[in-house]
């Protein structure tokens, strides 16, 4: 069969058995087993809308439990065995091992780098695009083109960026821009920017900037048109030039939106893997927990210590997480 | 403190112009408020004066200075806005000290300012709160301790009861009106209702389309309303108006037919034979007679101090206002008199006042 039917037959048999799932369901509820009828009709009533719920959430609390729950609670499990020794229970061994790995260090290291700065980097230039774009009337077209960036896979893009940073011999012609600019501004000779140790870090974070930017703008600026006018107004009687006007009125009134896109994009930021795996595969001092956690699971072939370093991912991103819900529900409020 | 003049004033949004050449003087210390319905320009003139608007033509005085192209900062004027404007994120103590804190003033006098306007306001033990968690009459105060702290040359109040409940809104006017006669601060005040017009201006102006209708006290308004316009829109419930013809002039008396009746009041200059005129005159000038306007009652509106009577008189709708609780039902047939010393005339073409 064709792939195209595939897909079609495939979208029509999941939607079509979402929606047949919640109208049998909930009609044998409703006819068959609290008939809101007869002598207990009203006590019925009540028992099915107790169950109601449950018939909405039980697929989706399986599919989570099955696919998020059970794999936390197996991965912990392999984190203290050993595959060598046929699965055998080594305690901490495991996590011992990884700690005196240097790798494992340099990645932890870059993490941190990838956290200090990326949100951040986003974030404001996030602001200052939704700020700068808020009042023109090509404003939108220049939010779409940099919000355009989300719409990329983080493959795509660092494929993008791998050309962007490409070197070529320095007697053929440069197809990478950073070279053709850097030779043009009287660089001696092309530079492999992506083999510069710590360097190499910061262009790679770039893409992830590149990416993000977008969507810190399209959250902020609707933040930044929720802001009562009349306080702007009231900020320009009282005689608040424009950047006090921006940083004592307008960002204390979207603080709460600035701290959930700041999260957002740091929990992203811990998960990243695909744009090292494509750009560097973790080479040149540029590893990344992420991309440590496959190479010790699927090259080496190290269940354990692979484990390990995403139980190490999970216990950062957690408290992140926690806090990103709770500033996101008390925006909500 | 200072007098506030604007000369000429134009506005254009594009190319549509709201506000027509507009000449207002406001004196020194003077409770001024500006009036009139929806769309009118009363706001935009306010915005124009604090310098929140451009000014597109003419000219803009405070004290002497002309201060067209200002910032409001400079223009030294506080403003009062309809949903408060207060900074969410300060606490009251800051937002009322925060234009202070602008002009880099000493912390102490900052302190010791806020407290004063506090004090004046009954705002001191909410120094500490966020706006978030005052009540609206509270908020309001809050608003206008911001402008107090400044000790501006001109208040300009936008709208600032309208977010109120009924009651509150009359209380708070009251302490308006004291605020300003404790300050004697030159007060613009913008309003659609013209009831806070009435009781808290010294001077009105009434503004229409972009025009300015009339300027003058409250009750020379009320008295000699200068067209139809002013004469429907200041008094609540407003002025009957009842169109006729002028039938005959003869021995200083004219007759006014209006449809199936006739009125015979002294003449005045201008008025000539056959003219179209408009009658005006105030509900509470009607009274209950055995002859005079045949009319029928369709709604009563008892207020407890009066009653409020809708009549209908041929096509038109009459309203009276009787103290005495005249038992009164809908569909009865009665006679009203004029008062024929308290009767307007207006040109039925012009709809200008003819005396």
């Amino acid at each position: 069969m064709n792939p195209a039917f595939q897909g079609l037959l495939t979208i029509i048999i999941g939607v079509g058995g979402c929606v047949g799932y919640f109208y049998f369901s909930n009609q044998i509820l409703d006819k068959v087993l609290f008939p809101p009828r007869g002598k207990n009709a009203g006590r019925n009533i009540n028992r099915a809308n107790a169950i109601r719920p449950w018939l909405f959430m039980g697929p989706a609390i399986l599919a989570l439990g099955l696919y998020l729950a059970y794999p936390v609670v197996e991965t912990l499990r392999l984190s203290l065995t050993d595959r060598d020794q046929g699965g055998a229970f080594v305690g901490g061994a495991n996590y011992a091992q990884m700690f005196q790995d240097d790798k494992f260090w340099e990645a932890v290291r870059n993490n941190f780098l990838w956290l200090l700065i990326v949100p951040a980097a986003s974030t404001a230039f996030g602001l200052l695009a939704a700020q700068l774009t808020d009042r023109i009337r090509w404003g939108n077209i220049a939010k779409s083109l940099i919000f355009m960036p989300m719409a990329i896979s983080f493959v795509g893009a660092a494929v993008i960026f791998k050309l962007i940073y490409d070197a070529r011999p320095e007697d053929v012609q440069q197809i990478g821009i950073l070279n053709a600019v850097y030779l043009q501004l009287g660089g001696e000779s092309p530079v492999t920017w992506l083999t510069v140790p710590f360097w190499n870090n910061l262009f790679l974070m770039v893409v992830l900037i590149w990416i993000q930017t977008g969507f810190a703008m399209v959250i902020l600026s609707a933040a930044l048109r929720g802001i009562p006018e009349e306080t702007v107004e009231a900020a320009i009687v009282d005689g608040a030039n424009p950047f006090q006007i921006f940083f004592k009125i307008k960002m204390p009134q979207i603080s709460g939106t600035i701290v959930v896109v700041w999260t957002t994009i740091t929990i992203v930021v811990l998960k990243v893997f695909d744009i090292v795996f494509a750009m560097t595969n973790g080479q040149w001092e540029t590893q990344v927990l992420a991309n440590y956690m496959y190479d010790k699971m699927f090259r080496a072939n190290d269940w354990g210590v692979g484990s390990a370093s995403a139980m190490i991912i999970m216990l950062m991103v957690t408290p992140i997480l926690v806090w990103n819900v709770y500033n996101a529900r008390k925006e909500m409020r | 403190m200072a007098e506030v003049s604007v000369k000429n004033l134009r506005k254009n949004y594009g190319a549509m112009e709201v506000i027509h050449g507009i000449d207002v003087d406001i004196a020194d210390g003077e409770f001024v408020v500006l009036v009139g319905p929806s769309g009118c320009g009363k706001s935009t003139l306010l915005r124009m004066i604090a310098g929140l608007e451009e000014v597109t033509s003419g000219d803009i005085l405070i004290g002497d200075r002309r201060v067209n192209h200002l910032s409001p900062n400079e223009r030294d004027i506080a403003m009062v806005f309809q949903s408060y404007a207060l900074y969410p994120h300060k606490t009251v103590e800051a937002n009322m000290g925060f234009s202070l804190k602008l002009r880099k003033m000493d912390k102490a006098e900052i302190k010791k300012r806020v407290a004063e306007a506090a004090e004046i306001l009954g705002l001191t033990p909410y120094l500490d709160r966020f706006p978030r968690a005052l009540s609206g009459g509270q908020r309001q105060r809050v608003a206008m301790g911001r402008a107090i702290v400044r000790d501006p040359q001109v208040f300009l109040f936008d709208e600032p009861l309208s977010n109120l409940d009924a009651k509150l809104r009359v209380q708070m006017r009251t302490e308006i009106r004291e605020l300003h006669l404790r300050l004697q601060t030159t007060t613009v005040y913008v309003t659609h209702d013209q009831i806070e017009a009435m009781t808290m201006a010294d001077k009105i102006v009434v503004l229409n389309g972009g025009n300015v209708e009339q300027v003058g006290s409250p009750l020379a308004l009320y008295d000699r309303p200068k067209n139809r316009f002013v004469a429907s829109f200041i008094g609540s419930p407003s002025m009957n108006l009842i169109d006729g013809t002028v039938r005959e002039i003869s021995g200083g008396q004219a007759t006014l037919v209006l449809g199936d009746l006739t009125v015979t009041t002294p003449t005045r200059p201008g008025l000539t034979e056959g003219q179209k005129i408009t009658l005006g005159v105030r509900p509470e000038h009607l009274s209950l007679s055995n002859a005079g306007l045949p009319v029928k009652v369709r709604v009563v509106e008892p207020t407890g101090s009066e009653i409020h009577v809708v009549f209908q008189f041929q096509a038109q709708e009459i309203t009276a206002i009787f103290r005495d609780r005249h038992p009164l039902s809908p569909g009865d047939t009665v006679h009203l008199a004029l008062d024929m010393g308290q009767l307007h005339l207006f040109d039925g073409a012009t709809g200008n006042r003819m005396e």
